[in-house]
């Protein structure tokens, strides 16, 4: 439970972070540390420094900029749960922050690190997907911008290359008739997500115009469950019509890469997804104003 | 304050110093020049160690020494087992402190290294490289004792620790040949991590010039540790000094006396510096003993109308890779003898294989072999209960002991103290209002809910003495308890005891019994324990002993003070001994309480001694060791809600109803804590909690994010209710509490859950019940429908 011996360097911009990533090789970032600092203790990495980002002054916060919402990758799960404009226009990933971890871990944890660190368990990649985040990228050369079908590559792999930051997550401010929600189906020791399901669905004219949903914990990486949209879309949301559509969620899963482990087995993760894509849509729908 | 504290629920004294962080755990004290070790611990199962490379480590910075088995030969003899249970075939393999030629579990220590720093220390166990040569490992208990299986120990054959039985009362073939009915079921009691919040720790400091050694442990049992560590480091017990400063719970997994401590006393010992070795919570999981790990396929004979006649078991019980210090008696005495439960049952028969397995030592868990005996019953009568289409309340209490106040034989050969299970059942059912509950559950069925009730009547064995029994069951010490009382000059008091508390808050109910006894202010009393200097020998804190036995020895002492008062009081009223009388604190001329010397008067006079009787000794202190008579026998009678939600198979408890008895209470919010405690590390056991090992005996569930502990947002509001029923052999009346709880609760949760799946066929999901165990049994059933 002693991490190995590493060199610390604080970085007061992310163009002296992105420098000293360059200078030191196998050297990892550190935020806010709730997924990097456990690692270390256990001796599951060793690298050879850190360079801590933590005190970067701009690439914290919630703004509204030209119809997104941005979010700085500092933010805490405690700011991104407690947030009034995310409450709002992203319901959904309000509500998931609020259910990471327990309030020590959400008032340290950061959206950026934990999205950068691309847990399959975890909780806000799959919100992300489902309500169409950008990610903002910094590195020497730049920035560049990543939507999030793209920025989440598979296990613990993003689109962050060796050098560069995740400075920023935007998303398309919700608008009425719509509505979003996260259901969790969470780990009874690691409160981790064994099965997490996003949804957003929009009505107009009593009818679903559209839909979203998107499931993490039990696949590596996020995926949208478009069966399950494409039974929505044109139907009145009502309760039988949200549960015939949740059912087709294993339409979306492919059964070799679904996740198992010894609380929860990947056969049986398939098929009870339907039951929290079942409350996701529900709870979305109800939202719609 | 006065006599009226006794049986008032005032705050705890403890909590002030442990929830500001203001008290001193183990790893709290560092002397001058302490070192720090660390240990390398096997990442294998089972093998052979063919060599070990210590160079790189010894030259790594820091590093002040490293030792291997070889080093310690001569010096640190096997780790004992304590507990030599008799007619058994006990065998027991040497349990070396750091390996020699073989590992038999993940976490086996194969090497020490002590450094100047703990990151130094934990640094250079990187660099040790050891030679394993892998061999098969076996981790279940059935299949250690199975032929063919990967043997343990060269000298045991078959990997068997012990073989044990109980047979009690009638022919119990008969009983089962006769029998209108039978019932059966194969249980797993899977293995549980007790993870106490404090993790093991040790300080050792070994002064050559005086030949002393001073050892700072978070231990249970300071004296025990004392008697064992003389024996294996060869310390005099004299020169041996055991502090248990605060410990932080240990739910059982600090009673054993274990190969880290003696290693980290040889260390201070070999390199004349004081020595500290802190677990890690990863160590803690590997290497600290577990609990529970039982076989058990059981079985009851019954006539049709619901009494039993017979209960019959064969248990395969793990004891992991060496028995650990009191691990015989576990599934055995505290177990097996506890098989006729809250009911008359007539015959009785158990084997009980203790195995030899590549897993963790398991030792005594919150319970300690009771929890695993009441749910075998529990099941049982429920299963009765639904074979004979019966309400289990029913069927309870057709087979219940009738109220008795002073002993009855049960055919174990046991004899409880006083019980009233009926009236324990007639007050659950009152308050949880059992009908209704019923009622509810037929209109949620109706309605595709499945609602469970779940009933656990339950009886247990504790305050574990008398000594004559301890030695007629082999437990290699003493079960009586000892206290001291010593009133200072200014009426203050310190109590001494031999028990060492951990959480139980003895400092202050020790305190409100010498309140009630003498009429002081628990303010003025306090209680020291858990310096082998400084307190009279005691046995320690286990089995919900501390106040049952304890307190006994505590209030005599208590009595003896106030008998000698009375002397002093009668001489100084000038009256006849005879002639006075007592009453709160106060000691007066019989029909004059007016004219009276306080027991702080007497104090002051009697450590003065300017005017004191002819032939009394000066000073106000009494010392009593207590041996009790018989064991104690807490019961109740518990109720669990449960709602399983057959789409996903995860249940949530709504609602959970507890009467407890345990006697008279000295602080009824001290027993509920402790029976809250207790329920929730049940409930644990039947919902989540779970060690699980692969098949090449890697534990899986080895961190906090893996293995679940209760969390608070899952379980409801604890409704607590009690009855009380003096045990007629305590000086207080009073049994134990702090295992109560978790005896309990385990077979109600589980028996609410079975009740809740019976319209969907379901019979039986092996613990914990997981969301996935639930589905899949539904699944099972409604293809078998």
């Amino acid at each position: 439970m002693f991490a190995p011996q590493f060199d610390y360097y604080r970085a007061s911009s992310v163009a002296e972070a992105a420098a000293l990533l360059e200078q030191h090789p196998d050297s990892k970032v550190l935020a806010g540390g709730h997924s990097l600092i456990p690692v270390l203790k256990l001796r599951l990495a060793a690298p050879s420094a850190l360079i801590d980002i933590g005190r970067i002054d701009g690439i914290r916060g919630i703004r509204e900029e030209a119809g997104r919402i941005v979010i700085g990758a500092l933010t805490t799960h405690a700011e991104i749960a407690a947030s009034a404009t995310l409450q709002s226009g992203a319901t959904a990933l309000s509500e998931a922050a609020g259910m990471i971890g327990d309030p020590a871990v959400r008032n340290r944890g950061t959206i950026g690190g934990n999205v950068a660190h691309a847990d399959p368990a975890s909780d806000l990649p799959a919100v992300l997907r489902c309500l169409g985040a950008e990610f903002s990228i910094a590195g020497s050369s730049g920035t560049r911008t990543v939507d999030a079908a793209d920025f989440f590559e598979g296990l613990m792999t993003t689109a962050v290359e060796e050098h560069e930051i995740l400075t920023s997550i935007s998303l398309p401010s919700g608008s009425g008739g719509q509505g979003s929600a996260y259901a969790k189906f969470s780990h009874p020791a690691s409160r981790y997500a064994v099965i997490g399901a996003a949804a957003s669905v929009a009505v107009a004219d009593g009818v679903c115009s559209a839909a979203s949903v998107a499931l993490g914990g039990l696949v590596p990486a996020p995926v949208r469950a478009e069966a399950v949209e494409d039974a929505l879309v044109g139907k009145a949301l009502s309760a039988g019509a949200i549960a015939d559509a949740a059912r087709c969620v294993g339409d979306s899963l492919d059964d070799d890469e679904v996740l198992g482990d010894v609380y929860a087995s990947a056969e049986y993760r398939s098929a009870v997804a339907h039951v929290w894509v079942g409350r996701a849509l529900t709870a979305a729908a109800a939202r719609c104003g | 304050m006065s006599a009226s504290t006794f049986g008032s629920g005032i705050r705890r004294r403890e909590d002030p110093r442990l929830i500001t962080g203001s008290a001193s755990y183990t790893d709290d004290i560092t002397l001058p020049g302490t070192l720090h070790a660390a240990l390398l611990r096997s990442p294998y199962a089972h093998a052979r160690i063919n060599g070990i490379d210590t160079s790189q480590a010894a030259s790594a910075q820091g590093v002040v020494a490293v030792y291997i088995g070889a080093d310690t030969e001569g010096e640190i003899a096997p780790s004992p087992c304590a507990w030599l249970l008799p007619d058994s075939g006990l065998t027991i393999a040497d349990y070396h402190c750091v390996a020699r030629d073989t590992v038999r579990y993940v976490g086996d220590i194969v090497a020490v290294v002590v450094a100047e720093t703990r990151h130094e220390a934990y640094d250079a166990l990187d660099l040790i490289e050891v030679d394993y040569d892998p061999l098969d490992a076996v981790v279940e208990p059935k299949k250690a004792a199975a032929d063919g299986a990967p043997q343990l120990h060269a000298e045991i054959a078959g990997n068997q620790a012990f073989h044990w039985t109980v047979t009690g009362g009638g022919d119990i073939d008969e009983a089962f040949s006769q029998a209108d009915v039978v019932v059966k079921e194969t249980i797993i009691q899977q293995r549980l991590i007790p993870n106490a919040m404090e993790p093991r720790a040790t300080l050792a400091s070994y002064t050559a010039a005086t030949g002393e050694l001073t050892v700072w442990n978070t231990t249970q049992n300071p004296h025990i540790l004392r008697f064992l560590s003389s024996l294996v480091i060869g310390v005099p017990e004299d020169r041996l000094r055991v502090i248990a400063p605060e410990v932080g719970g240990g739910f059982g997994s600090k009673i054993a006396a274990y190969p880290a401590d003696f290693i980290t006393m040889f260390c201070s010992k070999k390199l004349g510096a004081p020595v500290k070795w802190v677990e890690s919570r990863s160590e803690n999981y590997q290497a600290t003993t577990h609990g529970r790990d039982h076989v058990q396929e059981i079985e009851l004979a019954a006539t049709a109308d619901g009494k039993i006649k017979g209960l019959r078991a064969t248990v395969w019980a793990g004891m992991g890779a060496y028995l650990s210090t009191a691990a015989p008696g576990i599934p055995t005495i505290l177990h097996g003898l506890m098989l006729s439960g809250v009911y008359d049952i007539p015959a009785i028969h158990e084997d009980v294989y203790g195995l030899y397995t590549n897993t963790t030592p398991v030792e005594a868990y919150r319970g300690a072999g009771r929890p695993e005996a009441t749910f075998m019953v529990e099941r049982l009568v429920d299963l009765l209960a639904a074979k004979l289409g019966l309400d289990p309340a029913e069927v309870r209490r057709r087979n219940f002991i009738p109220k008795f106040d002073d002993g009855h034989d049960v055919v174990t050969g046991l004899t409880y103290d006083s019980g009233n299970y009926d009236g324990a059942l007639s007050k659950l059912l009152a308050e949880a209002d059992y009908q209704q509950l019923r009622a509810e559950q037929a209109e949620a069925r109706k309605n595709g809910r499945y609602i469970g009730l779940g009933l656990s009547t339950y009886v247990e064995i504790c305050g574990l003495g008398p000594s004559q029994v301890a030695g007629a069951i082999g437990f290699q010490g003493g079960l009586w308890e000892s206290a001291i009382v010593r009133f200072h000059p200014s009426g203050k008091v310190h109590v001494m005891i031999g028990a060492s508390p951990h959480g139980q808050g003895e400092e202050t109910t020790f305190a409100q019994i010498i309140a009630g006894e003498l009429g002081v202010s628990p303010d003025d009393v306090k209680v020291i324990h858990g310096d082998t200097d400084n307190t009279p020998m005691g046995w320690g804190t286990y089995g919900s002993r501390t106040t049952a036995v304890g307190g006994a020895a505590l209030a005599l002492a208590a009595r003896k003070i106030r008998d000698k008062a009375k002397v002093i009081a009668a001489h100084l009223l000038e009256a006849a001994v005879e002639d006075m009388d007592y009453d709160d604190g106060k000691f007066f001329v019989k029909g004059s309480p007016d004219s009276s010397k306080t027991i702080q008067d007497i104090a002051l006079m009697a450590n003065v001694a300017w005017n004191m009787p002819e032939g009394v000794e000066a000073g106000l202190e009494a010392t009593t060791f207590y041996d009790p008579p018989n064991f104690v026998f807490p019961y109740g009678a518990h109720l669990a809600v449960v709602e399983v939600d057959a789409e996903s198979g995860n249940v949530e408890l709504k609602r959970y109803v507890a009467v407890d008895d345990c006697g008279p209470q000295i602080n009824p919010v001290i027993v509920e804590g402790q029976v809250h405690g207790g329920i929730v590390q049940g409930i644990g056991q039947a919902l989540w909690e779970e060690g699980v090992y692969d098949d090449d005996g890697q534990l899986l569930t080895g961190t906090m994010l893996d293995y679940a502990l209760p969390r608070a947002d899952r379980l409801p509001d604890i409704e607590v209710h009690s009855t009380v029923t003096p045990s007629p052999h305590h000086p207080l009346g009073v049994k134990g509490i702090g295992e109560a709880g978790t005896i309990a609760s385990t077979a109600a949760v589980y028996n609410a859950v079975i009740d809740a799946l019976a319209p969907l066929g379901v019979e039986a999901v092996n613990m914990p019940l997981t969301p996935e165990r639930v589905w899949r049994s539904i699944q099972a059933a409604q293809g078998r429908n």
